[in-house]
């Protein structure tokens, strides 16, 4: 909404500028978005007079003229066919700079004559969409005034204003928080009752669902047409068109007092009932925009005989809009509910003034007084005689008092205020103080209770005086400020980046025929409004979109890729449904190197660097050992080149591999790309929580020993699973176990391979002695044969 | 008898002249081996009478000592040519560059995620959190936000598909509901990261992801916010603005950031504020703590009454203050990305860029940043 300081003046008794008015509404709550001031831009034009003006020798469409200037008197060449000795202009000196036309004057010289500056029209000022010649002002004014006060040109403040302060949407509201401010005084609201000469003719009838309460008069024998200048301009300052009176007085009181008013052509009503109903199924209205809206049962609707004529409190019907032709006016002043008409708002897509001032309630006492304000301009500016006043309905119930501890704006706000300066605060904003209670007014719906009053209190004396208090100390926590889990999130993060992985923060919705990929795509959770048809699914896997920026940072020319994300998983609408996935994905293209293997594609060293990545990550968020489970991963992975980390036989924790050629096409990626997506609230919280002493360490004097075993077991039996086995052998003593070899072909039979492990035998009292590492070397090879069959190679 | 000296030079010259370990042996054996000329002259000793010996043993002895001596030295430097040869052959080129290394980063959102962190985390606060997809008492409702009231507009929410009870799940469009997850215990059982009520004094940041269906430069359909909540007996707007004031404060590593409180309108805080910082726009950058400019950067306030007897606690009893910063918002202007879209658009280049060392965790004792 706009508004400009003459404006303002009308009901507030001030000296302040437009900055300390902009200044005073910011510190008051209203933000200002900005000041449009045509005065900036029209600095240097001013006001001359043309002395003399001849045809120029080398042009028949100019002439040469000799003007009186503020830089005394100069020669112009002017094009325009009205420049004539004795006129009054707009000059703009050389180095101004002309907006309408977006150049620069220079001194040269036009067809052979120098021209010392231009004579302006009023589109060349940007004053006007469209002139015929120069601007043609008063003799009155003075040579070197300047263009601005010639004009009577105005700053408009724009602002906006928060929804639940609908009485700034009329200027008076704005001036009476300015005035509790200390920026003025508020003027003494004039408008006087204009005493009723007839009974009106028109029946007003309401359904109080359609609209509480309806006001309303008839105003006979008026002369519409074109408002007078000051109330065109006044429109015209905040960026409203000027209509014709009727519509103007009511537009006028709209911005003027919050007070939306509709006006009908008496003439055009057919029948002598107007009335506030709600929709009917099939009934249409065509309204004064040009369009026709279908109604129905949640819609309020003003009706006659005809059937519906205007959508209450949104838009006027077009049958009976005023003209220049309406001699009988009916004049509406209703109040319809907030929540209804937004309703109304969302499903006609209106948004009009009238409308976006009842969605955040306008004041329900206004009926009457907004209804003589109009009958007061209309018979000023059209005549005629008004009929009394019909009022149909009950207005809602005024706020309710409040009872008010003054010591509660000290306790809430930490600002000391005296009693009487609170009580002299509320009462200038209109509040009614009375002892333990205080009432808000009619237009300060939105305020219920003592935190309210507070508030008011604490803005009108001013934020910037409230004190800084640190906060008083508490006892912190003894994990630190983050739970297990969000740590891990933390460290996962940084162990990820450590390895060379780049950190993404990709959407956590995706298309849905991604999200059909990861086994997601639910109905439940697809929006019902996304920003785009590829941002609609709530992603079911983070996989999608990793792969998808893989894919275009390599459509740019950078392959290579190494990303990861934190962040959210959907399984479905419920708060359980959500979890938390570290997800990594590695697009190998890594540049040529001069010492590099040959090799080409996915080789095994990328699987297994990935393989590691997650192990390190694991290890650093401190999950438990895990279980290798391969063929049995969700469809999106490789079949043969992927595996999931298991706690148990039922706990997957995660996934990793090489991912489905055909998951890639449909994101349109080239393959091969690999990935791991790891569960990070599957993973069990640390039993020793809070204990921070280590557990004591043994460090044996005694050399440990490595000895090899190469085993024998079926081609398809996965050689990890023979480290557990032999670990658990002797727990005691085996201190680790490592594969270092694996082979099939000559020497080892069909169907089988063979797997040789390194273990390391750590001593722990004394050394052992050969029979001891005969009998251990039994144990390992009884326990690997136990466990997947293995036997010793021969 | 030999002439001792004769003998000594010969042998001397011959060492000095060995070509290599091999002959400098030859030469070892020649005069110190079992029958070296030197070892037979030693043991012609034996038969000399004791005078004879007292004078031949010295003499012999020292021909001995300087041999082995002169053989000595003759092999260390023989064997230090050896190695200076084998080592110069060994020569690589050093220009080549190593194999190449991907440099990982920390995204800068999250960076400065751990940076806000780190500065509540010192002022006593603890982290809570709540899930993406919201219900509408948990988003809009319990805070005060009346049904089909306009501010719901001001949220431009995502919605998902209304349930066989008529009701929408939204994506949450702030991380306040996480103040009701914390203030108001649920009796369903939710997973351990969800707040679940907390008794008072309460002193929490809420960071996570919040939607809002808005797409251009500075609004993206998805971004990160921080909720702060601090509930107790006594606690008021000052403290609230000294909250905020230390934190842009030490945030932006500057000791004085001239802040505004200004009035605004939350439903769910009463009184509710917005909070300015100084800022210079007359550059390409925005400049923080300098210039005539404000910046508008947490919106802020007490909390409502109505939000705390919704969630079971006494207006008249606890008090507190509730704030939501911007976390991509906060980092753009300590970290100078133009366009907040490119946050999420996943460029490498873009990331590698923006984002931060892994080893750069924002601790007080090396600044934050």
């Amino acid at each position: 909404m706009k508004f400009t300081l003459s404006w303002l003046k009308e009901h507030l008794d001030t000296t302040a500028s437009v900055e300390q008015v902009v200044d005073a509404m910011t510190m008051a709550g209203l933000e200002v978005e900005h000041v449009e001031d045509p005065g900036k831009k029209l600095a240097a034009f001013t006001v001359a007079k043309i002395v003399e003006a001849v045809q120029h020798p080398n042009a028949d469409k100019l002439r040469v003229c000799q003007v009186d200037t503020k830089d005394g008197r100069l020669e112009i060449v002017c094009g325009a066919p009205n420049a004539r000795a004795g006129l009054t202009t707009i000059y703009a000196p050389i180095g101004a700079y002309v907006p309408g036309s977006g150049v620069t004057l220079e001194a040269r010289p036009v067809r052979g004559v120098v021209s010392n500056g231009m004579l302006c029209s009023a589109k060349e000022l940007e004053i006007a969409e469209e002139s015929d010649g120069i601007v043609e002002l008063s003799d009155d004014l003075a040579v070197g005034a300047g263009a601005v006060e010639a004009f009577g040109l105005e700053a408009a403040i724009d602002f906006e204003v928060t929804p639940n302060r609908p009485d700034w949407l009329g200027v008076r509201g704005i001036a009476r928080d300015l005035a509790a401010a200390g920026l003025g005084t508020l003027k003494p609201d004039t408008t006087a009752p204009v005493p009723g000469k007839f009974p009106c003719p028109i029946t007003i009838k309401v359904d109080g669902d359609a609209c509480p309460v309806f006001s309303g008069r008839l105003i006979r024998g008026v002369k519409n047409g074109p408002s007078p200048a000051w109330l065109q301009q006044r429109l015209i300052s905040v960026g409203l068109r000027p209509i014709n009176a009727l519509v103007d007085v009511t537009n006028l009181i709209s911005q003027d007092r919050c007070r939306p008013l509709h006006v009908y052509d008496a003439g055009k009503l057919t029948g002598t009932v107007i009335e506030a109903r709600l929709g009917r199924e099939g009934e249409k209205v065509p309204a004064l925009d040009g369009e026709t809206y279908e109604v129905g049962p949640e819609i309020s609707v003003i009706a006659d005989a005809s059937g519906p004529i205007g959508l209450g409190g949104v838009m006027g019907g077009a049958s009976t809009g005023c003209s220049d032709a309406t001699t009988d006016v009916f004049v509406e002043s209703a109040w319809f509910d907030p929540i209804r008409t937004a309703q109304t708002g969302r499903t006609t897509g209106i948004t009009s003034d009238a409308q976006y001032r009842f969605a955040r309630g306008v004041d329900p006492e206004s009926l009457v007084p907004g209804l003589e304000l109009a009958t007061q301009l209309i018979l000023e500016l059209c005549g005629g005689e008004p009929s009394e006043i019909q009022v149909a309905g009950q207005a809602p119930a005024p706020p309710a008092a409040i009872v008010f501890d003054r010591t509660y704006v000290k306790k809430l706000s930490g600002l000391d205020v005296s009693a009487a300066r609170i009580d002299e605060i509320l009462t200038k904003l209109g509040f009614t103080v009375d002892g333990d209670t205080v009432t808000p007014p009619s237009w300060r719906r939105d305020a219920h209770g003592k935190a309210d009053l507070v508030e008011e209190v604490a803005r009108i004396e001013g934020f910037d005086s409230l004190p800084a208090l640190p906060l008083p100390e508490i006892a912190r926590p003894p994990g630190g400020a983050l739970t297990v889990r969000q740590r891990r999130m933390r460290d996962a993060r940084r162990t990820m980046a450590a390895r060379g992985y780049a950190e993404a923060v990709t959407w956590s919705f995706m298309r849905r025929d991604w999200a059909e990929l990861f086994d997601g795509g639910d109905a439940k959770l697809v929006l019902t409004n996304p920003i785009a048809a590829d941002l609609s699914t709530m992603r079911p896997s983070a996989l999608g979109n990793l792969i998808d920026a893989a894919a275009r940072n390599a459509r740019k020319g950078f392959a290579d890729a190494a990303l990861f994300e934190v962040g959210p998983n959907f399984r479905g609408d419920q708060p359980a449904d959500q979890w938390t996935a570290v997800t990594a994905l590695l697009a190998p293209h890594t540049p040529k190197h001069w010492a590099a293997k040959q090799g080409g594609g996915t080789d095994g060293d990328s699987l297994f660097t990935l393989k590691a990545d997650l192990l390190a990550l694991l290890n650093e968020i401190g999950a438990p050992s895990l279980q290798v489970v391969q063929g049995q991963n969700a469809g999106w992975w490789h079949p043969g080149r992927s595996a999931r980390l298991q706690l148990g036989p039922k706990v997957v924790i995660a996934e990793f591999g090489e991912l489905h050629p055909r998951i890639l096409k449909a994101i349109d990626a080239e393959g091969p790309m690999l990935a791991f997506e790891l569960n990070l609230d599957a993973i069990p919280e640390p039993k020793r929580k809070g204990v921070k002493t280590k557990p004591a360490l043994e460090l044996s004097p005694l050399m440990p020993l490595k000895r090899d075993f190469a085993f024998l077991v079926a081609a398809d039996t996965p050689a990890g699973d023979l480290i557990r086995p032999i670990l658990g052998a002797d727990k005691a003593l085996i201190a680790d176990a490592r594969i270092f070899d694996v082979y099939a072909g000559q020497g080892v039979p069909e169907g089988m391979k063979s797997v040789a492990v390194e273990v390391v035998v750590q001593p722990r009292e004394k050394t052992l002695t050969d029979g001891e590492i005969e009998g251990l070397s039994g144990r390992i090879v009884a326990a690997a044969e136990k466990a997947v069959g293995a036997k010793l190679r021969g | 008898m030999t002439d001792l000296t004769t003998l000594q030079a010969e042998l001397t010259a011959r060492v000095d002249a060995a070509v290599d370990l091999a002959a400098l042996e030859a030469i070892r054996v020649e005069a110190l081996g079992k029958t070296g000329s030197i070892s037979e002259l030693l043991k012609t000793l034996g038969k000399l009478s004791p005078d004879e010996r007292r004078e031949q043993g010295p003499k012999i002895n020292g021909l001995r000592d300087a041999v082995a001596t002169a053989i000595a030295a003759r092999k260390t430097a023989l064997e230090t040519a050896e190695l200076d040869a084998k080592l110069a052959s060994e020569r690589v080129d050093l220009s080549l560059p190593p194999p190449p290394e991907r440099r990982g980063r920390v995204h800068p959102t999250m960076q400065v995620l751990d940076e806000m962190i780190a500065v509540f985390a010192d002022m006593g606060f603890s982290l809570a959190e709540g899930p993406d997809i919201e219900d509408d008492f948990h988003n809009f409702s319990a805070l005060n936000f009346p049904p089909k009231h306009p501010a719901r507009e001001m949220h431009d929410t995502f919605w998902l598909p209304e349930d066989e009870h008529g009701e929408r799940k939204v994506l949450r469009t702030h991380t306040s509901p996480v103040q009701i997850r914390t203030m108001q215990r649920l009796n369903e059982k939710l997973p351990s990261w969800i707040a679940n009520g907390q008794e008072p004094p309460i002193r929490i940041i809420v960071p996570g992801r919040t939607y809002r269906s808005d797409s251009d430069a500075t609004h993206t359909p998805m971004f990160h916010q921080m909720e702060g909540l601090v509930i107790d007996r006594d606690i008021h707007m000052g403290h609230l603005k000294w909250t905020l004031d230390t934190f842009i404060s030490r945030y932006f590593e500057t000791p004085v950031v001239e802040t505004r409180f200004r009035p605004h309108h939350f439903p769910f805080t009463e009184p509710s504020a917005e909070m300015d910082v100084r800022c210079d726009r007359s550059g390409a950058d925005v400049k923080i703590g300098q210039g005539t400019d404000w910046m508008e950067i947490v919106g802020c306030g007490m909390v409502h009454p109505n939000v705390l007897r919704n969630c079971g606690l006494d207006p008249d009893q606890w008090q507190g203050f509730a704030f939501g910063f911007g976390i991509d918002r906060l980092g753009t202007l300590k970290y100078g990305m133009p366009d907040l879209r490119d946050m999420f658009a996943s460029d490498v280049r873009w990331l590698d860029h923006y984002g931060f060392s892994a080893f750069q965790a924002p601790n007080t004792a090396t600044g934050l940043s």
